[in-house]
């Protein structure tokens, strides 16, 4: 008791011994003419100190928040595609009721068991070297040059029947690699929505793909020919309904013909054999 | 309030705008003003900077070295703005991603910069505050009318809410997509000025330079 008294008095004593030792050296510094080299440093370094506390002090303090925020913004991205997005949906209980995410193994298409699927990072896995894999340059069509390994899917349910099933996508288009999702109907083929929530291509023209006018376009058309090929593929301008492949085309952006392409490769990639084709066989298979 | 600092908080609302006058900000002030949503947050976010940094510089004035006297203003606002940031990403997320790079941008407004320089360098803290409130109500002021103008002729709303029906959603009003790109806020911004300096005349510029009548006969004719 007595011990552990005279221990913070020491320790007092001690502190107001440094603080001491700090007054004279900064009166002293103060004192000195602002052009001096040695106050010009001491500013220099003071300055920089109380700043980087303050700046490392909002960033810590508020990480907890900004996380939490981020990944509801990914539930609504894909709420949003699975079209379960209402105004005033309470988006931690809709993603809870309807969606489940699962791990896919790209080369054989089955679902990886003993990994938690919700707290996978999809894109920070895709960059990690343990956890990804280098597409060689001539099949990589959607220039994203690394994948990972497992990718996240999400199932839509009702109930226990298999609704929709919602495929992370990226590819770049003109300046930047835009990232999104595509939501197919049970049977693997159907479109049902795009999402590219993430791009920075050019505002009012390449940046179109958010507008909802342009997504609307693709529901219902089919991702695969008869032969098993992708068919799915932008054209330029508008679709010729009188055609018969019109089915797996939609109308390319106009004024936008690079991101347009991208979209095309990144749907050609992702839904060919490098990207989901083996597990969507085995969907449809399993009905 | 006595006289002076009312002069400092309210004379750059119209007297000595930071826009209008100083035609400081402009580029934000076109990037984001196609939502009033938008346009109050980076109000928001750019009054705040500025007075707490014009504050903060104020304080440290009469130690600042010369030398390395704007490295100090800039460490001083490039702090703020990343504290701003993180606040928005905090509790606005939504509105901090339509933002996206403006709100780091704030660093390069050259209201804040130029409010550093011109007054909290050498005024006290307290007054160089509510000159930073002052300059950054004079910004917002633009920003709103833009933002009015913007939003309601080219989406046909105002805050989300709808103002002029759309012909789309079977109204009357067909919608000036051009309004949504950022050279409309130029021609506000432009009638904005003309509209001051109609009301004061004080604020419009002589010619530096006149055109010189060229006499009849001289010069390159033949």
């Amino acid at each position: 008791m007595l011990n552990a008294e005279k221990k913070t008095f020491n320790f007092n004593e001690q502190l107001s011994k440094y603080y001491e030792q700090f007054r004279v050296y900064a009166d002293r510094i103060l004192a000195l003419s602002n052009d001096s080299l040695e106050k010009t440093i001491n500013v220099a370094l003071a300055l920089c100190l109380v700043c980087a506390v303050l700046v490392s002090l909002a960033t810590v303090a508020l990480r907890p928040l900004q996380s939490y925020n981020k990944a509801l913004d990914m539930k609504k991205n894909i709420l949003d595609v699975a079209g379960l997005l209402q105004d005033g949906t309470d988006i931690d209980q809709a993603f809870k009721e309807s969606i489940e995410a699962k791990l896919v193994d790209l080369k054989t298409g089955d679902y990886v068991e003993g990994m938690n699927a919700d707290e996978f990072d999809q894109r920070k896995a895709a960059k990690d070297p343990a956890q990804n894999e280098i597409i060689p340059v001539e099949k990589d069509i959607a220039s994203i040059r690394t994948k990972a390994k497992y990718t996240k899917v999400f199932l839509v349910k009702d109930g226990d029947k298999l609704q929709s099933i919602i495929l992370p996508i990226n590819g770049y288009g003109l300046w930047s690699t835009m990232y999104g999702f595509l939501a197919l109907e049970a049977d693997g083929q159907t479109v049902q929505s795009i999402n590219l929530y993430d791009q920075g291509e050019t505002p009012g023209l390449g940046g179109e793909v958010v507008n909802p006018n342009w997504r609307a376009l693709w529901k219902g058309k089919k991702v695969y020919a008869e032969n098993g090929d992708v068919a799915l593929t932008l054209v330029k301008g508008t679709v010729d309904t009188s055609r018969p492949d019109s089915v797996s085309k939609v109308d390319g952006l106009a004024g936008a013909t690079l991101t347009s392409r991208g979209v095309s490769n990144l749907i050609q990639y992702w839904m060919g054999s490098e990207g989901f084709a083996s597990y969507l066989n085995k969907i449809r298979k399993n009905g | 309030m006595d006289k002076e600092t009312k002069k400092v908080l309210f004379e750059p609302l119209v007297d000595n705008n930071p826009i209008t006058l100083q035609v400081l900000g402009v580029c934000s002030a076109l990037a984001v003003t196609s939502q009033m949503s938008t346009s109050l947050i980076m109000a928001m976010a750019l009054t705040s900077v500025t007075a707490c940094s014009s504050a903060a510089i104020s304080a440290v004035r009469n130690h600042a070295p010369s030398s390395i006297r704007i490295i100090v203003q800039m460490i001083i606002i490039a702090s703020l703005v990343i504290v701003v940031d993180q606040l928005l990403k905090a509790f606005a997320f939504e509105v901090s991603k339509k933002l996206s790079v403006f709100v780091g941008l704030i660093i390069t407004n050259c209201i804040v910069m130029g409010r550093a320089e011109a007054y909290a360098m050498k005024n006290p803290p307290l007054q160089s505050f509510i000159d930073g409130i002052g300059n950054g109500m004079g910004y917002s002021l633009i920003l709103i009318i833009v933002a009015l103008f913007r939003e309601t002729l080219g989406s046909g709303k105002l805050l989300g809410f709808d103002v002029l029906p759309l012909v789309k959603d079977g109204g009357w009003y067909v919608p000036n997509g051009m309004m949504l790109l950022p050279p409309s806020a130029f021609f506000i911004i432009g009638l904005i000025i003309w509209a001051f300096r109609t009301w004061k005349p004080k604020q419009v510029e002589h010619n530096e330079f006149k055109i010189m009548a060229i006499a009849h006969g001289e010069g390159g004719h033949h």
